[in-house]
């Protein structure tokens, strides 16, 4: 991935805006790799959570937003618990997706699921499903 | 012992067999399960944002309905009302801001919430308040020759502010496989996550994660999954079905609440098992074991 850095963009309004809502220091993380080491979703990841740090780190929120990673993460909390500098990553995928729900754009397309799938989906997966990926 | 009980939403559709079993098997253990006289949805899932208040009102408002009742403590059986529940707590315990925004907002509560509900899993009182020699006394059917997976998942062992047991190894549905006669595997995704809400938004990842950890689950020589999860048992047990129709080779194993298996030791009558709620019928592994159903 080729990546042109500017020394404006570091730490921009909207790293800010991720490190507000996260409760977190993006520069505290040192890309050790264990979030991405224990992360069972990474599979379907198009970017890993370790090179989510590292693009807050240059400021390039936006390119992070073109990828699918914070949508498929399902707030498991291995990342959070095993990071050695305590980044609390579940939270900033939190926050990412907040970003993008706040411009009132939902990522789960409710009319779209099937209707016969929408009677055997229990109360639990519904609430959760629409709590984290709608606006 | 009278404690308030929480079911949530999903004890009251597609896990009746939770609930059923869980307040019998209590019952026979001396704890009766008080179900709080008005509850609502916990939201299910924790909000981590931190300018979100306005999602942490309805576990707080919960926690309220507690005190109302005239409890200290409350237990629940659901991973994740556990989980957004006792996070809620801790937030407002943590943070005071938060805490007076919260109860400005519900003014018309007759409570003003101050952080003082404590927040139990099931699981926690069968070992420190329970203890597992007084389990061993109740069980009538010992579970000889039967082997599970214990699957926690995420929600009871992370975050580790919240987690029941060890966050990494945690053992206590081991030791109460082994109080019950049964033994667990060495199940390396025993804490692993199940694929969650993705079972909506990305099928396809939690029908893959299901093959993967039924099937290894199975070449260990577990005879079932015991959980405590409601959507991991949706995503292991309900999904199993589509997992078939993914990969030819996939074969069924039974997914069973902790509570199931402690009924079935117990003896009690078949009607509190629930089996007719499971999708994959598990009377078959009792048999095995020499049970009589």
């Amino acid at each position: 991935m080729e990546l042109k850095l500017k020394p404006e963009e570091i730490r921009n309004d909207l790293v800010k805006k991720v490190e507000e809502l996260a409760g977190v220091n993006v520069f505290a993380c040192y890309q050790c790799g264990k979030c991405s080491s224990g992360c069972p979703s990474v599979p379907y990841m198009e970017i890993l959570p370790n090179q989510v740090l590292r693009l807050l780190q240059f400021g390039k929120v936006e390119r992070i937003l073109r990828t699918n990673t914070h949508w498929v993460c399902a707030s498991c909390f291995v990342c959070s618990t095993r990071c050695p500098k305590d980044i609390d990553i579940a939270a900033i995928m939190e926050a990412l997706r907040q970003i993008e729900l706040r411009k009132n754009q939902d990522y789960l397309i409710v009319r779209r699921i099937d209707t016969e799938e929408m009677k055997e989906f229990p109360p639990i997966a519904l609430v959760s499903a629409f709590r984290k990926l709608t606006a | 012992m009278k404690i308030a009980y929480y079911p949530g939403c999903t004890l009251k559709s597609t896990a009746k067999n939770f609930e059923i079993s869980a307040i019998a098997v209590a019952k026979e253990l001396g704890i009766e399960f008080v179900e709080l006289s008005r509850w609502n949805c916990c939201g299910t899932v924790y909000s981590m944002t931190s300018d979100d208040v306005m999602h942490h009102l309805a576990p707080i408002r919960n926690l309220i309905r507690v005190k109302e009742d005239g409890f200290e403590k409350v237990v629940t059986l659901c991973s994740m009302c556990f989980n957004t529940l006792k996070r809620a707590n801790i937030l407002v315990q943590r943070e005071r801001e938060k805490l007076d925004k919260i109860n400005d907002f519900m003014y018309l509560e007759n409570i003003d919430y101050a952080g003082d509900v404590e927040v139990l899993h099931l699981l926690e009182i069968l070992r420190d308040d329970i203890g597992w020699e007084e389990i061993m006394t109740h069980v009538k059917n010992p579970l000889n020759g039967l082997v599970f997976a214990p699957y926690y998942g995420c929600l009871l062992v992370r975050p580790p502010e919240v987690a029941i047991d060890n966050v990494e190894m945690p053992y206590v549905l081991d030791r109460l496989f082994e109080s019950l006669g049964a033994k667990a595997i060495d199940y390396p995704y025993s804490t692993e996550c199940c694929g969650a809400y993705n079972t909506v938004s990305n099928p396809d990842i939690v029908l893959d994660r299901t093959y993967t950890m039924v099937n290894l689950a199975r070449q260990q020589g577990a005879d079932a999954i015991i959980l405590s999860c409601p959507l991991c048992d949706f995503n292991l047990e309900a999904r199993q079905k589509k997992v078939m129709e993914k990969y030819p080779d996939f074969h069924p194993l039974p997914v069973l609440y902790f509570t199931q298996i402690m009924a079935v030791a117990f003896g009690l009558p078949e009607n509190t098992y629930g089996f007719e709620y499971n999708s994959i019928n598990p009377e078959g592994i009792f048999k095995k074991a020499g049970e009589r159903l």
